[in-house]
């Protein structure tokens, strides 16, 4: 049953965003015009391109991230259907863990436009660490998504909230961009060094966020 | 008025800063019967359906939904709490059946098509079963909210300002409702001003004017002394 109301939430969130097309189209447009301007003010130089890949791909998915934490909670806005859900719902959590997959199902859409796009604009060959990449950016994903599902909650009701929302989620989430960003690094370089490590701090976060909402949720949308 | 009340508030308050919104409200409805909540703008109905439903925690006071305390109980009560409110709480972007589906999952029931199609039918709406919500007038929104909110079935349906951009016949429709509701054992609280409509359904009235009771009582009793003079 808890399953079938994360399931319900999930399919919603993204039937909503399918049928708008609005928010996805303005944040890959947004993603690919960041990795565009760094490509420019990099110039041509293959080099600095590939070692500044990583950095310039998790920077443009944090912005667009950002955005969809602060869109799936807007969809709710609109005759005061979170109120609604809140009133019904018997497992607030599975509200918790659809919204957060659905920003994670959000994100990896825009991912796979953005990281065929950055090989071409970065001149990168994924072919040899494209599993560490995959690895990298759904571990980086659902971390990202863990923290920014609970915050957006936090911060729907504010008027300031597109301030407040990247004011509290980056501070908390720089764990995981930190592991995003070298775990990707290898993939785009080569070279498995320090993979292991990263990868592990990636899982062990995503644990830990992934359970600090699903515990604490209940609270954070309160009176 | 003996067994458990279906709604008891005892010196119930909400106060935003200085402002009482509310100013202890004690107030009791028995189970199977109609509570006519009437007054005039910013009187406190609204609140104090917040108050009962869960949207807004009372500042002062206690209460209790069918024996369960409105605070401590809010999960159980999510399931016997049905809250027709001025926003219609549907998603514009899924259809009339996804927004009962939906409802219907999130309340842990089983989402049957059959039911989901019984009710539109009962709302007048099974021929725009499958057509988004955006595209419907006001009064469409609010059948649909009303179909939202009966197809869980609950044991205590508060109503707000249900007529609200209905027509003659979707008016017909909160009646038949709140009729079916009570005769099912279930109970009402019927916030309205359209006074004379809701005293024809009600057992019993409570008149707010600025947050205090002015009258709770019979609805004879209410009609004896005058509304004028009870708010």
């Amino acid at each position: 049953m808890w399953a079938d109301q994360v399931w319900a939430v999930l399919r919603k969130d993204v039937l909503l965003e399918a049928r708008s097309r609005a928010n996805v189209n303005a944040i890959v447009f947004f993603a690919g015009l960041v990795l565009l301007v760094f490509s420019f003010a990099l110039g041509p130089n293959r080099a600095h391109l590939q070692t500044a890949a990583a950095g310039i791909l998790w920077l443009a998915l944090i912005f667009s991230g950002v955005l969809a934490f602060g869109r799936i909670y807007q969809i709710e806005a609109e005759n005061g259907a979170f109120e609604g859900l809140l009133l019904v719902a018997q497992n607030r959590s599975a509200i918790y863990l659809g919204k957060m997959l659905g920003a994670t199902v959000v994100m990896l859409l825009v991912e796979i436009v953005l990281v065929p796009l950055m090989a071409v604009l970065y001149d990168l060959d994924l072919s040899g660490g494209m599993p560490i990449l995959l690895l990298a950016c759904l571990l980086g994903t659902i971390g990202f998504a863990a923290v920014g599902a609970l915050y957006g909650a936090l911060t729907m009701s504010l008027r300031a909230r597109e301030v407040l929302l990247p004011l509290l989620l980056l501070p908390v989430t720089v764990p995981i961009l930190l592991g995003a960003v070298k775990a990707t690094g290898v993939a785009l370089n080569g070279g498995h060094g320090d993979l292991a490590v990263w990868i592990e701090l990636l899982v062990a976060f995503d644990i830990v966020f992934v359970t600090a909402g699903l515990l604490t949720f209940e609270y954070a949308v309160g009176e | 008025m003996s067994g458990t009340p279906a709604l008891e508030l005892l010196r119930v308050a909400k106060l935003y800063g200085h402002t009482a919104a509310l100013k202890a409200t004690s107030l009791r409805l028995e189970v199977g019967e109609t509570l006519a909540l009437l007054g005039p703008n910013g009187s406190g109905k609204t609140t104090l359906l917040k108050i009962v439903a869960g949207v807004i925690a009372p500042t002062l006071g206690r209460g209790s939904v069918l024996g369960l305390d409105l605070e401590q109980d809010r999960r159980e009560l999510r399931a016997a709490i049905g809250f027709l409110a001025a926003e219609s709480y549907l998603y514009e972007d899924l259809t009339a059946e996804e927004n009962l589906r939906f409802v219907l999952t999130m309340a842990g029931r089983r989402p049957d098509e059959p039911a989901v199609r019984a009710m539109l039918g009962r709302v007048g709406l099974v021929a725009q079963a499958r057509e988004r919500t955006r595209s419907f007038s006001s009064g469409m929104k609010r059948r649909l909210a009303l179909a939202r909110v009966l197809v869980l079935q609950p044991r205590l349906l508060l109503l707000d300002e249900p007529y609200t951009n209905l027509d003659a016949e979707g008016a017909d429709l909160i009646d038949e409702a709140v009729r079916q509701a009570v005769a099912g054992e279930g109970s009402v609280v019927l916030a309205t001003h359209d006074a004379e409509r809701a005293l024809a359904l009600a057992d019993s009235v409570a008149a707010l004017e600025r947050g205090v009771v002015r009258y709770a009582g019979s609805v004879a009793g209410y009609r004896m002394l005058g509304a004028q003079h009870v708010g």
